[in-house]
């Protein structure tokens, strides 16, 4: 961690809904830091909270679900804020790519009036010059005829194309956080490669912190500088990822690494994590990770861990960290 | 490309397609504009698939690969070429019997499951359909399947949204297994789910197959997956066959540059931060309008002049006689 501010510092953080009279937290108590330039990778298998983690970053978290705790980017404060400072983040400082462009971008526009939008609404460039740098951008994420390109509407991209046409969206006004949500996920693994590739030739030019959420860790590996591993709402560890790959603490991390299949080492069975992910209505008492933990004793049934530093850099929530 | 040459080692094949090329003729086509532009899906492609053996189908999106899966499932014609179901050249009848020896699983078993239905339904409909045994056995059938692919008993009075990803292609699993199958085409079983949940269904499969001894036709884009359960690997690239070959030799030296680029895309724990400039650049050019020479030219790190004209013949890899490859400088 550096001594100076980060760009990013979220504490606390919970999301919550109530549901049948009761509030419920799909995510409770987060607390992380990112810094300018650096690239956090965020995983968990789905129903984890980690897109709703983002959605609260972004002040996307609809009406009925109350976000607490705080989120300071670069040195001010965003929960509680009123919509129109909102508005002005959103697509500005603070820039989201999705998992399925298709639903992210409006059917009904050509792709560069949509990347032009962005401009027009944030930084006031008039519409002219605001389609010449659209047209810039999308050659900047790798489109070939872009000018062409420009003209298209988003069903007559590809997969590949339409997430490089979000990418160039999020990035139109040089965002300093740019959270990107399973962004890869709905493409070939070639094409994966490409973006993941994209993302970080712009980050070093722009210089912008990345959060990237995955339930991949394979794919986190690849870019990412810290990970923090989220389960059923909470971090159950965090550390840098040569760190966490090296020495992974939670039972639910080993697990994750364990269940990737290796394309370059084959296994009779692979190791599996028995179970899923609990409801959100059913979180145990104590540990929520306890009913799929080989290593569950009764003191992990009836108490909740906290995340604790094992070493410096490296949280883990387990009783048993490290064993 | 042209015949590959006949795979004669181990039991004669349950399945084998001959030179089965797919082609959709797009709108368009009339009095004044011309002929309609043909979509060529699938080109001259040569297969087999022997008893109890996992046959791995790999290719990015719009490779072919889902619809040569269709033809081997039977739910498609091919416009050219021959598919033999236990050395029988299969027509309309042919199909009407064997239909419940061949099986699929599609990928998202979240529209693959009538909402409507409950599990016990879901799995006996396909016995009810071909007229296999009485209710009540049906019904204890369908209490063993559930049983074998993981599920609790209670299962059978659910409704599909009442499970999640993974347990509904254990569902999906369920239902493909009722007629007792020979062959199951699994399109892409995995990528809707977790990693996590992914391996809990690869060992489901890896289990089922050691039990009934049935064979798998495993459509994926992901190597990775396919290294865990294939026995050969074919990779398609725009409806073509570019490389066939057992998984062993495949995986330890690819011979196609294609294969190659596929594989080092995958996405590995301990490589660090990606190298810059290693992946495929590029995407897969356009079905209507293919280039020509070899149908890969255009992405190839290794294109030369020839490439550009000729297309390559799938052939032998050198040194390696099961290994096939279409390339002009195969590994």
């Amino acid at each position: 961690m550096s001594v100076a501010t980060p760009l990013l510092q979220v504490t606390d953080l919970t999301v919550g809904f109530r549901i049948d009279g009761q509030v419920r937290k799909p995510v409770q108590g987060i607390s992380y830091s990112l810094d300018a330039g650096r690239t956090l990778g965020v995983v968990g298998e789905s129903g984890c909270g980690k897109s709703l983690t983002a959605l609260a970053l972004l002040g996307l978290i609809p009406a009925p679900g109350q976000v607490t705790g705080s989120v300071r980017f670069a040195g001010a404060e965003l929960i509680g804020q009123p919509e129109a400072a909102w508005r002005d983040l959103r697509g500005n400082r603070v820039a989201m790519v999705f998992q399925e462009p298709m639903t992210a971008l409006n059917p009904v526009m050509p792709i560069g009036t949509q990347i032009a939008e962005v401009m027009v609404l944030h930084q006031s460039l008039a519409w002219p010059e605001a389609r010449d740098a659209a047209i810039g951008l999308l050659e900047a994420v790798g489109i070939s005829s872009p000018r062409q390109r420009a003209a298209s509407y988003p069903h007559q991209l590809s997969g590949g194309m339409r997430q490089r046409a979000m990418i160039a969206m999020a990035l139109a006004c040089r965002p300093a956080l740019l959270v990107a949500d399973e962004p890869t996920t709905a493409l070939d693994v070639t094409i994966q490669a490409q973006i993941i590739e994209l993302m970080q030739e712009l980050q070093s030019e722009i210089g912008m912190a990345i959060q990237f959420i995955s339930h991949n860790l394979a794919v986190v590996s690849e870019l990412a500088d810290e990970i923090v591993v989220m389960y059923a709402g909470r971090i159950v560890e965090r550390a840098p990822a040569a760190t966490l790959f090296d020495r992974p603490a939670h039972p639910y991390t080993k697990g994750l690494i364990a269940t990737l299949p290796d394309p370059d080492r084959r296994q009779a069975r692979l190791p599996v994590i028995q179970g899923g992910v609990p409801r959100i209505d059913a979180f145990a008492v104590g540990c929520r990770f306890a009913e799929r933990c080989p290593l569950a004793d009764a003191h992990c049934r009836s108490v909740e861990p906290t995340l604790d530093p094992l070493e410096p850099e490296h949280w883990a929530a387990c009783f048993k960290a490290g064993q | 490309m042209t015949d590959a040459p006949a795979i004669t080692r181990g039991d004669a094949p349950i399945l084998e397609i001959d030179r089965i090329s797919v082609h959709f003729p797009l709108a368009g086509g009339g009095w004044f504009s011309g002929p309609a532009p043909m979509l060529r899906a699938v080109e001259n492609v040569s297969l087999a698939i022997r008893p109890g053996e996992t046959l791995a189908l790999v290719g990015e999106s719009g490779s072919g690969k889902s619809t040569l899966g269709q033809v081997v499932a039977g739910l498609r014609e091919p416009t050219l070429g021959t598919l033999k179901f236990h050395g029988v050249p299969m027509g309309k009848a042919e199909w009407r019997a064997a239909r419940k020896a061949i099986q699929i699983v599609f990928q998202d078993p979240f529209s693959a499951l009538d909402p409507r239905m409950p599990v016990s339904d879901l799995i006996t409909e396909p016995l009810k359909i071909q007229r296999i045994g009485s209710a009540a056995e049906r019904r204890e059938r369908a209490a063993s399947l559930v049983a074998q692919v993981g599920l609790p008993l209670d299962a059978l009075n659910r409704y599909p949204h009442e499970f999640s990803g993974g347990q509904r292609q254990r569902i999906a699993i369920a239902r493909a297994l009722a007629p007792d199958p020979s062959l199951i085409v699994a399109d892409e079983p995995l990528s809707a789910l977790d990693v996590s949940i992914q391996s809990q269904v690869l060992n489901l499969m890896k289990g089922i197959q050691e039990d009934r001894g049935l064979s798998y036709l495993f459509i994926s884009h992901d190597l990775a997956v396919v290294n865990h359960l294939a026995d050969r690997v074919a990779v398609l690239y725009l409806g073509r066959l570019v490389e066939l070959a057992e998984r062993a030799s495949l995986f330890a030296q690819p011979s196609h540059p294609y294969t190659a680029a596929l594989l080092d895309a995958v996405p590995r724990i301990g490589r660090g931060r990606r190298r810059r400039g290693r992946s495929l650049s590029g995407e897969m050019p356009s079905p209507l309008n293919p280039p020509p020479g070899c149908v890969f030219h255009t992405r190839c790190p290794k294109v030369q002049a020839i490439c550009k004209t000729t297309p390559p013949m799938l052939e032998a890899a050198p040194g390696r006689p099961t290994h096939l490859a279409a390339c002009h400088f195969k590994e």
